[in-house]
């Protein structure tokens, strides 16, 4: 070990010296093929907001047919064209809104946007390095996701439309262009979208995990990293182990689709005529599908776990509270997500054993969660709570989390989710879980780091019209769908009007349309402040929030290789806020003990 | 390296259910073919190591011969499974032959790669590129080679157990 970390340091001086007399870089290498951290987290970030508001508009298609199943849509014949027959929307076309929101929202924002973003932006901002361990494979992993991004763009414009199996894309349906117009071309396309993606996601997950292992700066302990970055290294570890299972589901369906095995497809009747496939299994994709599915979500809301820690508690000026209770509790769920993953399963005709033992590993899960909850909780208990916009939407985290995790807990008793499955009431759970959790995580973030990437302030009094009506947009359209699973409501309906149970739910399936459209229109706001402010913003200070972690002691917009002068080093934690005895309410984590006589602890003293 | 290490668990995954189907017998001279050919890798490493670079260039063709031979012989397993009516794909092919299939191509795609490193690695040691001092590329293709020779074991032992 210790040989490795001297020639880490070399290699640190070397990049350093390097960078001294670094040649200025052309508009290409900075912009477009620049291999710096922050550009690219900047690149994901923005390709993830696009996809946000495709993927937003999207849902708001459906929802108007949801909303209004009697009304006819011939306004929507421009962007539509041939999906709207006779006013109507396609139901096909329907079906394929559902996947690509759901594809959209799951892999291409709430993965590669916000851990692209922020792992990238952050990690070597936090930790004290220079760049990312490899930036061109950095480079890589962004151009193969935009690839990506665009192969599954595209695939909304084909003629047969987009994939429409729905985001898990569970065969046989997926498998067999004959059932269904999206399981054609539209399929093809996805899958090699997915792959790409894949790549892309490796690539990325590769290079951070060596960052954060290789390139600590002096001092910086693995318990002395900010939770953010225990966040991002453990999503990374997940990325990596969960998603070739993807691949190779992926690929195993490309062999069904197009080369006619039956890994998947068994005994199968279209139009009357049997198919040839024989021996295959469907549930088999499922296992494979929800072995990557069940630690994905945990992927896209473990990062957002790492953002609120670290904004909540420096902006209730206060210490994390059990900062290894919350890196142990990150480890449990990281563990425990690879072994739940038959609970999205438990009516596939599982053995009831099975399912009940797939019952008590999930309802596990709820204790680590519960931890860091109180842990959040007890942080901003009695702290000088700064309501920021980014504090804001923390807080609106940690509600949004404990209002879809309680209804995780009733989805988790095996017995319940026989009523429960493919209900709305799924639907509920998971969009306040982690849908709007996972993006308030990514608001939170937007706003409190826009200074360091952008080196100005994004207005606050914007932020919070944008929180409230976000906020309140969010429980308007997700808790009444909680009535309408319990009521046997279920998901992925094209129309329900011909069912007598159900048609007493109209008004309030249009009043959770109405409240989607405020909560979308909302976003609009959100994206004039971001842009304005990234042209027109208050110029920002080197450390506007007054925070503890290295990314703080940058210039106020920091430059190619991240400090001017050496790296700094660390000597304490990331958390001490509000310390007794200290001149400020903060102690940054550059500062040595032999600074802060007056507000060492006893066992600090020996540090001096 | 970490390729590799995904491709593990890609392969590994994949161990899902499948029906009974008769192992063509050549599996068995290729394993050894593999086991040989990682016993001539290790050779090339401890050659450079001590800068024998005669050896190294020996024993790295050697490995390459071997690594090819592995791949022609598991054409010819795939020859024995279509003469014993054993498809990949259509009519008449079921899941547990089409799982041979994928877990041998996909296996095989990752020694082909695996071949094209050792190719590299090869004619870097035809230029003095690799010796004591350099030892870094040999040592990931020989750990990369390991573990593919390792990663054919194990599928080998498992589809013996399972089949
Ligand atoms: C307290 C912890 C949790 C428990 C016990 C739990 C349990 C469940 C169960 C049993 C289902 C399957 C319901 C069904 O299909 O019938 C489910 C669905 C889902 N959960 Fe959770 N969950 C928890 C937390 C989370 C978290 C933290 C996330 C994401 C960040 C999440 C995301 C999802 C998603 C996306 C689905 C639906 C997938 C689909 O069918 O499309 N859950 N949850
Ligand atoms: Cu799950």
């Amino acid at each position: 070990m210790s040989s490795t970390d001297i020639s880490i340091n070399e290699e640190v001086h070397h990049a350093h010296e390097e960078h001294d007399h670094h040649h200025e870089q052309n508009f290409i290498e900075k912009y477009i093929f620049s291999q710096d951290h922050k550009t690219i987290a900047k690149q994901f970030l923005f390709t993830g907001i696009a996809w946000a508001f495709i993927g937003g508009f999207l849902s708001i298609l459906f929802r108007l047919q949801l909303g209004w199943p009697e009304a006819t849509f011939t306004f929507l014949e421009p962007i539509l064209g041939g999906w709207i027959e006779n006013g109507k929307l396609n139901p096909e076309f329907y079906l394929a809104l559902v996947t690509m929101h759901g594809t959209i929202m799951v892999f291409f924002v709430l993965t590669a946007g916000l851990s692209g973003t922020f792992s990238n932006f952050l990690i070597p901002l936090q930790l004290g390095a220079r760049d990312m361990a490899s930036g061109f494979m950095n480079m890589l992993s962004f151009w193969i996701f935009f690839l990506s991004s665009i192969v599954l763009f595209s695939s909304l414009f084909i003629s047969t439309g987009p994939a429409a199996g729905g985001w898990t894309v569970y065969p046989p349906l997926s498998a067999l262009p004959e059932a269904i117009q999206g399981s054609g071309d539209g399929m093809t396309m996805w899958l090699i979208a997915m792959a790409l993606f894949i790549v892309s996601q490796l690539l990325g997950g590769v290079n951070y995990i060596t960052t954060i292992i290789n390139l600590r700066t002096k001092g910086m302990s693995m318990t002395k990293m900010p939770l953010t970055i225990w966040a991002f290294f453990l999503t990374a570890i997940l990325g990596l182990l969960a998603f070739p299972v993807l691949l190779s589901a992926s690929l195993l369906l490309i062999f069904d689709r197009s080369f006619g095995t039956s890994f998947f497809l068994s005994d199968i009747y279209i139009a009357g005529q049997a198919l040839t496939n024989t021996g295959g299994s469907p549930i088999l994709f499922q296992h494979l599908f929800w072995f990557l599915g069940h630690p994905e979500v945990y992927i896209v809301i473990m990062p957002a776990m790492g953002l609120v820690s670290e904004v909540i508690a420096t902006n209730s000026r206060k210490p994390i509270f059990g900062y290894r209770a919350m890196i142990g509790s990150l480890i449990g769920i990281s563990v425990l997500s690879f072994v739940v993953w038959a609970h999205h399963m438990f009516v596939t005709g599982m053995n009831p054993f099975l399912g009940s033992v797939f019952m008590f590993l999930t309802l596990i899960i709820a204790v680590p969660s519960a931890v860091k909850v109180f842990n959040w909780i007890a942080t901003l208990w009695r702290g000088n709570i700064r309501f920021t916009a980014a504090m804001m939407f923390a807080i609106g985290f940690v509600s949004l989390f404990i209002s879809g995790g309680l209804t995780g807990i009733i989805l988790g008793n095996s017995s319940l989710d026989i009523q429960l499955h493919d209900t709305y009431f799924v639907v509920a759970h998971f969009h306040l879980v982690m849908g709007a959790a996972a993006f308030f995580g990514m608001f939170c973030g937007v706003y409190h780091w826009f200074p360091k990437m952008f080196g100005r302030m994004m207005d606050e009094k914007l932020g919070a019209v944008h929180f409230w009506l976000t906020f309140i947009a969010v429980y308007l359209v997700f808790m009444p769908m909680h009535y309408l699973g319990i009521a046997g409501f279920p998901r992925r309906y094209y129309n329900w009007t011909g069912f007598e149970t159900f048609n007493i739910f109209t008004d309030m399936n249009t009043f959770i349309s109405i409240s989607a459209i405020l909560g979308f229109s909302a976003q609009f706001i959100f994206l004039f402040n971001f842009i304005y402010s990234i042209y027109r913003g208050r110029r920002a200070s080197a450390n506007p929030w007054h925070s503890n972690t290295l990314e703080w002691t940058t210039p106020a917009l920091p430059g190619h290789g991240n400090w001017p002068g050496e790296i700094p080093a660390v000597y304490r934690w990331p958390y001490d806020y509000s310390k007794p005895g200290a001149a400020e309410d903060y102690i940054p984590q550059t500062v040595p003990f032999s600074q802060t006589a007056s507000s060492n602890l006893p066992h600090e003293r020996e540090l001096e | 390296m970490f390729a590799a290490f995904t491709s593990a668990y890609i392969v590994r995954r994949e161990e899902g259910n499948w029906l009974e189907f008769d192992l063509p017998s050549i599996l068995l001279v290729n394993t050894a073919v593999i086991i040989l050919s990682s016993v001539s890798m290790q050779l090339a490493h401890n050659a450079a190591k001590k800068d024998n670079l005669g050896t190294l260039k020996t024993m790295l063709l050697i490995t390459l011969v071997l690594g090819i031979a592995f791949l022609v012989g598991q054409w010819y397993g795939w020859a024995d499974l279509v003469q014993h009516n054993i498809y990949f794909g259509g009519t008449g092919s079921n899941p547990s032959g089409s799982f041979l299939y994928v877990l041998t191509g996909v296996h095989g795609f990752h020694l082909i790669t695996g071949l094209i490193f050792v190719l590299i690695v090869f004619l870097s040691s035809l230029k003095y590129k690799v010796h004591s001092k350099n030892m870094l590329r040999i040592q990931l293709c020989t750990v990369y080679w390991h573990f593919l020779g390792g990663l054919w074991l194990y599928l080998y032992i498992f589809l013996r157990i399972n089949h």
